[in-house]
């Protein structure tokens, strides 16, 4: 069970992407989350699709392993798209017993699932071919202008990263005290709602406790390596642009540009 | 009381790119009141293994059988079954959580469905029996030793009164004072109280010690099962897959070869000595 | 002068109830003095409790003692303005493997302390490549640590160490959490970093077998040096580890229990080929 969750995780391999700065994969990414709102019809959205298929292909990561960190937001997916369904006012198209679907309801719903759907892939894409520590560089450097407002940017890069390290151990750990509480008899399956959660906690108090541990651990560790903030700081990787990034770039605005235009000229499923 | 595994298979991640066989037709049966030794290096399946004991795992193909009753039939009560198979992790003291070290040993019982008396009742025995001192009863248990902790989580699955206890890696990170009392522990239980022991380890001379049966897993699969005399004679195969036979069982084996005429089944620090003493005694006479 | 002296220190803490008042003041070390010369390779050994690891973190300048001095490479350890050269010269490595390890990658976890220290980017490459080679891990530079091995992942954190260029390194427990074979990988590790790279080694661990390499041996029990002397010395005076419930190497013992049966053997015997030479000395008739 905690071992599908892909969302956050690296999956080590060669790629251009992988290669990419981490700077142009964030903006990259942001600009294509804004392409997906402006995105209103078929055509526009099949330039977002095949730009993403492109990515995907280029990434090298298996598709399987991208839609494995699907899996845990389909549940969030499902309610969306039925809230939309149900509650979108417009002409009827359906009539079950009580409930009206209409025309705009299954408009709007197919394209808050594709845009959800799109959106988490393309994130994940960038979580998948950028290193954890190589993301928290770029979103340092990306921040850094905040600087000038006493924004402790460094010190949150680091907060990241090291929470993005600790998040597969502890999902490990979950999963082995879960283990042992159901070897005492534990139940976290049945029983109401407020039941269910006084359950939960032979499993939450070791969790922190071990969190707390790990974290005490942690601290230590990196004061014994000379850890004292981000002042006098080298980096081993530090982020220069390469002329591969100065491209990437130029084809992020060609695609916001292409959607654009194809969101000016393109097929519209209604007219409305 | 029996265990049988009749051609058990476990697959991890089915399907998927990082599919792992980690168990391969394993069968085997324990009988009431035997002490089990487990072995086999990290990854061999063992902890996989134990986890199908007590139904926490379901095997991908494959049947257990406890008592002869088939534990993945549809009925078959899961709950009652891991009261009566009792595991212990890796690391025990990592699942403590109550305010208190009797509390949390409550835990076990009071989710057996027993009375507060009769839960209670219970934890004060396995408490006694882990040589727990009175004193600690209701202390945190956060605020224990490590060995205290640890025999405090073992006590927790002992309330369950488990007719088969398993433990995985039970020593692991502790000193040989907090290594010999929980293995002297887990004899006490096996003799006094005629539990039946299945111990996972990966040092031999604890399971020298100890086990009265050796299985050794390699790969998922079962690799030798027998006494551990019996596969400690086999120093070559167990070296094959990164294991090694008590030192004692190489020292033996030296001195046969060098013609002393020594017991190369010895295993223990104390046979060893009486082969050895009674060896050159025989020699100087002659 | 020794790399490291320590001049009768003692460390205190208190230790509070749950409302947070003082319930009792516990001297974890008391009156321990240690000079540790350049190239040396020194194993400390304790049971738990026995004040060992806080021994190790007053070297790294994590703890200061509340009396006497601790000083690495002529530097006080109770003066902050010489913090960071004192953690560059003497480097630690700690028990947990996953708790050590800051980045997601291996490289990147190895280049941490050299960043740290402002070294330019050229050299911590340089750097990094080098101590991850020197450890055998430079084609597992690429991975995540969460996929290697324990052995693994304590040998690139104690490669993050080597790339700080440390004149010592201080390994507290690394082997406690490890399987026989991560025990060994990092065991050999450490004395090749000690023969080769002529790095200062100290060893603090609860397995004796770890420590019969060493060129000496301090025996910590309840804050206090009891023994120290080179591991034949020690390992002949079982009945006082006996006391103190250490164990002894398994050939040690069996020569002991030999000499308690009345064979004659020298003291100290630390492995099985010298048990094995000394009774064919003594004994074989052929």
């Amino acid at each position: 069970m905690m071992r599908d969750i892909t969302l956050g995780q690296y999956y080590q391999t060669d790629s251009v992407l992988h290669r990419l700065d981490p700077r142009v994969k964030i903006v990259g990414t942001l600009v294509y989350i804004v392409s997906l709102f402006a995105a209103k019809n078929v055509t526009s959205y099949l330039v977002a699709t095949t730009f993403l298929a492109i990515m995907i292909i280029i990434s090298r990561v298996p598709f399987s392993f991208i839609v494995r960190g699907m899996k845990t937001i389909v549940f969030i997916l499902l309610i969306t798209v039925l809230f939309n369904l149900l509650l979108t006012p417009g002409i009827p198209a359906y009539t079950i017993w009580k409930i009206t679907i209409s025309y705009e309801g299954i408009r709007s719903a197919a394209y808050t699932a594709v845009r959800l759907t799109f959106l988490i892939l393309g994130s994940s894409l960038m979580t998948l071919t950028t290193t954890p520590n190589n993301l928290t560089d770029g979103l340092e450097s990306l921040m850094k202008p905040l600087k000038v407002f006493r924004v402790p940017v460094h010190e949150i890069a680091m907060m990241m990263s090291i929470a993005l390290r600790f998040i597969p151990i502890l999902m490990e750990e979950t999963d082995k005290i879960m283990k042992a509480q159901l070897s005492r008899g534990a139940d976290f399956e049945s029983g109401g709602l407020i039941k269910r959660a006084r359950n939960l906690i032979p499993l939450l108090v070791p969790l922190f406790v071990s969190a707390f541990r790990r974290a005490n651990d942690l601290a230590m560790a990196m004061e014994a390596r000379c850890y004292h903030g981000g002042e006098g700081r080298t980096k081993m990787k530090p982020l220069i642009y390469k002329s591969r990034d100065i491209a990437a770039y130029i084809l992020i605005v060609i695609y916001f540009l292409l959607l654009l235009t194809a969101q000016k000229y393109g097929f519209k499923l209604i007219r409305s | 009381m029996s265990i049988i595994c009749d051609h058990l298979n476990y697959i991890y991640s089915k399907g998927t790119s990082d599919e792992i066989h980690a168990l391969r037709d394993v069968s085997f049966k324990i009988d009431d009141g035997e002490f089990v030794g487990l072995i086999g290096h990290t990854g061999s399946g063992k902890s996989t293994l134990v986890q199908h004991l007590n139904g926490l795992l379901r095997a991908t193909s494959g049947h257990i059988y406890y008592n002869g009753e088939d534990i993945y039939d549809r009925d078959y009560d899961m709950r009652s079954l891991r009261g009566k198979v009792g595991l212990v992790f890796q690391y025990p003291e990592h699942q403590l959580f109550e305010e208190t070290v009797f509390k949390d040993v409550c835990f076990g019982p009071k989710n057996l469905g027993l009375s507060q008396r009769d839960a209670e009742l219970r934890s004060f025995a396995a408490l006694k029996s882990v040589k727990l001192p009175d004193e600690y009863f209701d202390v945190s248990p956060f605020d224990l030793s490590g060995g205290q902790k640890r025999r405090a989580a073992i006590a927790g699955v002992l309330a369950m009164k488990p007719e088969v206890l398993v433990l995985d890696e039970p020593t692991a990170g502790l000193d040989p004072e907090g290594r010999d009392d929980i293995l002297g522990l887990l004899r006490d239980l096996h003799e006094k109280e005629n539990i039946t022991i299945i111990l996972v380890s990966h040092s031999m001379e604890d399971i020298a010690d100890y086990a009265k049966r050796l299985i050794v897993m390699e790969k998922g699969s079962i690799f030798m099962d027998g006494r551990p005399k019996d596969i400690f004679m086999n120093i070559p195969e167990l070296e094959s897959i990164g294991l090694a036979a008590p030192q004692v069982t190489y020292i033996m084996r030296e001195l046969e070869k060098r013609g002393f005429g020594v017991d190369v089944t010895a295993t223990t620090i104390d046979e060893a000595a009486d082969s050895i003493v009674r060896a050159v005694m025989r020699n100087s006479i002659i | 002068m020794g790399i490291i002296e320590a001049d009768n220190i003692a460390y205190e803490y208190l230790r509070r109830d749950e409302e947070g008042n003082v319930e009792a003041i516990v001297r974890a070390i008391d009156g321990v003095c240690l000079n540790i010369r350049k190239g040396e390779f020194v194993a400390i050994l304790g049971g738990n409790g026995s004040g060992k690891s806080t021994l190790a973190k007053q070297i790294n300048a994590i703890l200061y003692p509340c009396e006497g001095t601790v000083t690495v490479d002529g530097k006080d350890t109770a003066d902050e303005d010489k913090l960071w050269e004192i953690r560059q010269c003497a480097g630690m490595v700690f028990q947990n493997p996953d708790n050590q390890i800051i980045g997601s990658v291996v490289e990147e976890d190895v280049g941490f302390g050299p960043e740290n220290m402002g070294i330019p980017t050229k050299e911590i490459r340089e750097r990094v490549d080098e101590a991850l080679k020197i450890l055998g891990m430079y084609e597992y530079r690429k991975h995540s640590p969460m996929r290697l091995s324990g052995g693994q992942k304590q040998r690139v954190a104690i490669a993050g160490v080597v790339a700080m260029h440390p004149k010592c390194i201080i390994m507290d427990e690394p082997t406690a959490m490890l399987d026989p074979s991560g025990r060994k990988e990092v065991i050999r590790a450490a004395r090749a970093l000690n023969d080769v790279e002529k790095i200062t080694i100290i060893l603090i661990t609860h397995y004796m077998e770890e420590t019969i390499y060493a060129d000496r041996i301090v025996v910590m029990d309840k804050g206090h040096v009891s023994m120290t002397g080179t591991p034949k010395e020690i390992f002949s005076r079982i009945d006082e580890l006996k006391a103190i419930r250490l164990d002894v190497p398994q050939s040690t013992y069996l020569a002991y229990e030999l000499r308690k049966r009345g064979l004659h053997l020298p003291d100290g015997i630390l492995s099985d080929k010298e048990l094995v030479t000394e009774l064919c000395r003594s004994y074989a008739t052929i």
